[in-house]
């Protein structure tokens, strides 16, 4: 049944729809392919009865008549998104038994239009990472090897357990979150795409906070127009997180022309940073070509403020998750351990010393540091009047400029191990992706090449805010250019 | 030397010294809903039977502002004649506590929705004084630790967690413990008027932080002592003495005061530190970014403006003004809302059926809600609200009096009996025949019968015994069962005597 894997979302739906096969059979053909990936480390928690009674609820919804595009699809969930019933651990020990009596609005809205759960997804800890190393179920494997490499190589993170499961085609999509480039880098790492909508586009309700002004969901796919697919139905306003926005959601599978003709395309001269690998820069002139090619127009833009972005990320980020993660004490759910004094600042530091890991305890010290008496001026206030003006780089650029074009990391997935050890290696990788969630603008990472190495690598398209559709559009163009249709070697299932 | 309580001065060994109030207000508002929480508000529910996700902080879930709220402490802002922020902002206030769920409180801190404002209390000399209020800003409550229910554990109700508070920040301009006692009272008046806190200082929804420092006459403000969650009025005057006369025995002993948060022990009538500068937090606060900041328009503003009743201040300035009462007389019955509605709804009754104008009656009016009326509420401890007396049979009665059917003595009686009973006044006096005697004829026969039973009394009477007049009336008085009209008997008495 593996051809059933190949299917792309869209081809999925009009096969369902044909009656080619049903949901049940496409969920059965995911759910076997689960097991052999288990070697990858995708899923904290695999729902596959669940995924068996959503599919035959499916099927009967799609033999009764219209029924939404997603019906019937097999999605995998990040699991920093609440589950009714179904474990959510957001990675970490603190959350390892915690079962929600609630789901979270945008896997409502997914399941509200017939999508299957497959299970729950890998990440890295409360997201915080960039290679999913972080979390306390292990790191995720990439199904992607360097060429003639058996060497285990990271999926990027925080979303890598979704990435992987895309890439490794045991789930046809994916439900990822991004606060700093957690589904773009990823996506970029695994040969997938990955959309990070315009903040305020999907709901944040029920997504486990990290940090508030910049936490979104999107989707991680095959193409581009499954992430359009999965955005039309993720997408909604909701009145219970008052960051939603309010506004018609579009359908964004319709802005799939393919013609970007006059689309002025801007190219940041700062993104050329020091020490880019010569194949990433190759690929952006690719890109630009591949774009011109189709009737759009280069424009160079100037993005002052971008190499203030990484630092800034790096001070909101820290301290709104120093203070959203601050409910995690013990005290009415999740991990609690008493600690050895009986006071209850004993239990704080025992809890929480244990509860959470070292990536996380340091950004909750970063954070707390930032927002401290005596230095909140000199960063958070500082970060904060720096992220304006990164934003306001960004307005004035789309006075001449529809969409802008970078790359999406500085360089191909690397090893497991490889920069564990050095924090600020890590962070790196979040260069090119940064920017926009500073600016809650939307952005889209479409593979577009292979290293030396036979690795995916990964373009990315930034656009206006709730501009989603230009932004697809051109990613669209980008992808069928570059028409990267290279799958990793299924080297985890022993079977095969 | 003068009573600190009024004076606000202390007369220390090397003399005298200032003290200086400042006053925070955390007053629950009156909403259906929590701040930024769908749950209810009720008093006294079962333990944790009125928590909403967003009250026990789950994972993800998040605040939405409950319009209703801002709208009260608009309101309450508007009645405080203070300044009316359209832009603020909530921010985290960061700490751990078990009570804390979110291990933050939403508090607005450096854009409050209300600024600059004051209100006038009046003094027990007569005269009366501006107290400024630095600014309102709304709050989460946290939830209640219960550290009495379990030998080794603390238990938590979360019920309370995420109600909204209003803070009244005081300027320190209050310089007595009395002062800080009629701010906190002018407080209570104005948000029970206007219904944005019911002002129960007992149930904990209101209850005060209080600032105190002492100083030399016109010197600078020395370092205060916050005084946490005192929770009646006597309280805060109790505590204001004590604080201040702490402070001064420790800076005549040539110490110095320490900037520390106190506890007020209503048993042992003293305060006592409850962290020291060490355990001071740092909250961290910053903007939170689960919510934008807060804006509204004018029409907002105005809306809120409409829907303010009359003012306790203009009220009573009325009360004098267009019904004569005295500034005590109006002062006391304009101090609840609900006293002044029943008060102008008896004197238009009463107006109405004594046919005179309701200045003419009204004083007489307002002694007897406030002496008869009340002095049997407070007995009772009933509020005004649940009077078995309503006001129109309240006018009832002080008519039947004024047109001569009742005497005085009988009115008290039939009052008694209205209270115990709720029956009318007029039932009353129906069933028990209760009808004045002023017929003059009808009496003349009995002082006659009276002064032919007594000729002993009689005797000393004209013998220059004047005090003997009092034995007639009595006389009298027993022979009618107490129904005779006392004034008509005095007069009648006097001319038969005489003559």
């Amino acid at each position: 049944m593996s051809d059933l894997r190949d299917l792309k979302i869209a081809e999925a739906r009009d096969g369902l729809r044909r009656g080619e096969y049903t949901s049940r059979e496409l969920t059965a053909a995911h759910i076997e392919a689960m097991a052999p990936a288990r070697e990858l480390n995708i899923f904290i928690t695999e729902t596959a009865d669940q995924a068996l009674v959503m599919a035959e609820a499916a099927d009967k919804r799609l033999k009764a008549g219209p029924a939404p595009s997603l019906t019937g699809i097999p999605l995998a969930i990040k699991d920093l998104f609440c589950t009714k019933g179904v474990r959510t651990t957001a990675g970490s020990r603190m959350l390892d038994e915690f079962v929600p009596t609630y789901e979270s609005t945008v896997s409502a809205n997914l399941w509200a239009d017939g999508a299957v759960m497959l299970g729950k997804t890998n990440m890295d800890e409360f997201a915080m990472g960039s290679s999913n190393e972080n979390s306390y179920f292990g790191p995720v494997l990439n199904p992607w090897r360097a060429a003639g490499s058996k060497d285990n190589l990271v999926p990027g993170g925080s979303s890598g357990g979704s990435a992987a499961a895309v890439a490794a085609k045991v789930a046809m999509g994916a439900l990822g979150s991004d606060t700093g480039g957690s589904i773009r880098q990823p996506a970029a790492f695994t040969g997938t795409v990955g959309l990070k909508p315009t903040y305020g586009r999907c709901s944040r309700w029920g997504m486990v906070a990290f940090a508030s002004s910049l936490d979104q969901a999107g989707p991680i796919t095959r193409d581009v127009r499954d992430a359009a697919i999965m955005l039309t139905s993720m997408a909604s306003y909701d009145a219970q997180d008052s960051t939603s926005i309010e506004r018609p959601v579009p359908d964004y599978e319709a802005a799939l022309s393919g013609d970007i003709r006059g689309l002025k395309v801007g190219i940041p001269e700062e993104y050329r940073i020091d020490g880019m690998p010569p194949e990433i820069e190759a690929l952006w002139l690719e890109g630009e070509a591949w774009l011109k090619d189709a009737g759009a127009e280069m424009v160079p833009i100037s993005l002052p403020h971008t190499s203030y972005a990484l630092p800034t990320y790096y001070i909101v980020a820290p301290a709104e998750a120093s203070s959203n993660l601050a409910r995690y004490d013990g005290v009415r759910y999740g991990f609690r351990k008493p600690g050895t004094g009986g006071s209850l600042s004993d239990m704080y530091e025992a809890t929480r010393g244990e509860g959470f890991g070292a990536e996380v305890q340091r950004r909750i010290l970063i954070g707390t540091y930032v927002l401290s008496a005596g230095y909140y001026d000199a960063y958070y206030l500082k970060a904060q009047k720096v992220r304006t003006c990164i934003a306001e780089d960004f307005r004035q650029a789309f006075e001449s400029v529809d969409v802008i074009l970078t790359p999406t990391a500085p360089s191909a997935a690397f090893a497991l191990g490889a920069k564990s050890a050095d924090p600020i290696a890590m962070y790196l990788n979040d260069v090119f992706t940064v920017p926009a969630s500073l600016a809650g603008l939307p952005g889209i990472s479409v593979p577009a090449g292979r290293s030396a190495e036979g690795l995916p690598l990964g373009l990315q398209i930034i656009g206006r805010a709730f501009d989603e559709e230009s932004v697809i559009r051109s990613a669209g163009v980008l992808e069928a250019a570059a028409g990267f249709d290279a799958r990793p070697e299924n080297w985890w299932d022993s079977a095969k | 030397m003068s009573d600190p309580r009024t004076s606000g001065l202390i007369e220390g060994a090397s003399g005298d010294w200032e003290i200086v109030i400042g006053l925070e207000i955390h007053a629950q508002v009156i909403s259906q809903a929590k701040l930024f929480s769908g749950a209810a508000t009720r008093f006294g529910a079962e333990p944790n039977s009125q928590v909403s996700l967003v009250d026990a902080a789950m994972p993800g879930m998040l605040p939405v502002i409950n319009r209703e709220c801002i709208r009260q402490a608009v309101r309450t802002g508007l009645a405080l004649g203070a300044q009316i922020n359209k832009y603020s902002v909530f921010d985290r206030k960061n700490y751990f506590y078990a009570d804390l769920p979110q291990g933050y409180q939403i508090s607005q801190y450096k854009q409050p929705i209300v600024g600059p404002g004051f209100v006038t209390i009046d003094l027990e000399d007569g005269t009366s004084k501006d107290i400024g209020i630095e600014r309102l800003h709304l709050e989460q409550d946290a939830g209640k630790s219960m550290h009495d229910q379990h030998p080794d554990l603390t238990f938590v109700d979360l019920n309370r967690s995420g109600i909204a508070l209003m803070e009244i920040v005081s300027k320190p301009d209050l310089s007595s413990p009395a002062e800080a006692g009629a701010y906190l009272k002018k407080i209570r008046t104005i948000v029970r008027y206007i219904g944005s806190c019911d002002g129960n200082m007992e149930q904990g929804s209101m209850r005060a932080d209080v600032n105190v420092s002492v100083r030399r006459p016109g010197e600078g403000l020395g370092t205060r002592c916050e005084i946490k969650n005192v929770n009646s009025v006597r309280f805060v005057m109790q505590a204001i003495v004590y604080e201040a006369s702490r402070q001064v025995d420790v800076l005549e002993a040539g110490g110095t005061i320490a900037l520390e948060t106190r506890l007020f022990d209503p048993q042992q009538g003293e305060t006592r530190p409850m962290r020291s500068k060490e355990e001071a937090h740092d909250y961290r606060y910053f903007p939170d970014p689960d919510l934008l900041p807060l804006e509204f328009d004018d029409e907002f503003i105005a809306a809120a403006r409409a829907s303010l009743p009359e003012l306790p201040d203009l009220k009573k300035a009325r009360f004098e003004a267009d019904f004569g009462l005295s500034p005590y007389n109006a002062e006391v019955l304009t101090a609840e809302r609900q006293s002044a509605d029943f008060y102008e709804e008896l004197l238009e009754e009463l107006a109405k059926l004594s046919g005179k104008p309701a200045k003419e009656v009204a004083t007489r009016a307002a002694n007897w809600v406030i002496g008869d009326l009340f002095g049997h509420l407070n007995k009772a401890a009933v509020a005004i609200a649940d009077s078995p007396v309503s006001a129109a049979r309240g006018a009832e009665l002080l008519q039947l009096v004024d047109d001569g059917t009742l005497s005085g003595r009988m009115a008290k009686d039939v009052f008694e009996e209205m209270f115990a009973s709720g029956r009318s006044a007029s039932e009353i006096v129906a069933e028990k025949g209760l009808r004045q005697v002023s017929d003059s004829g009808e009496l003349e026969t009995i002082i006659d019968r009276v002064l032919a039973d007594n000729p002993t009394q009689l005797e000393q009477y004209r013998a220059g015994k004047d005090k003997v007049l009092g034995f007639f009336v009595g006389q009298v008085m027993k022979a009618t069962a107490g129904k005779a009209n006392p004034k008509v008997v005095n007069e009648l008495l006097a001319k038969k005597l005489k003559g």
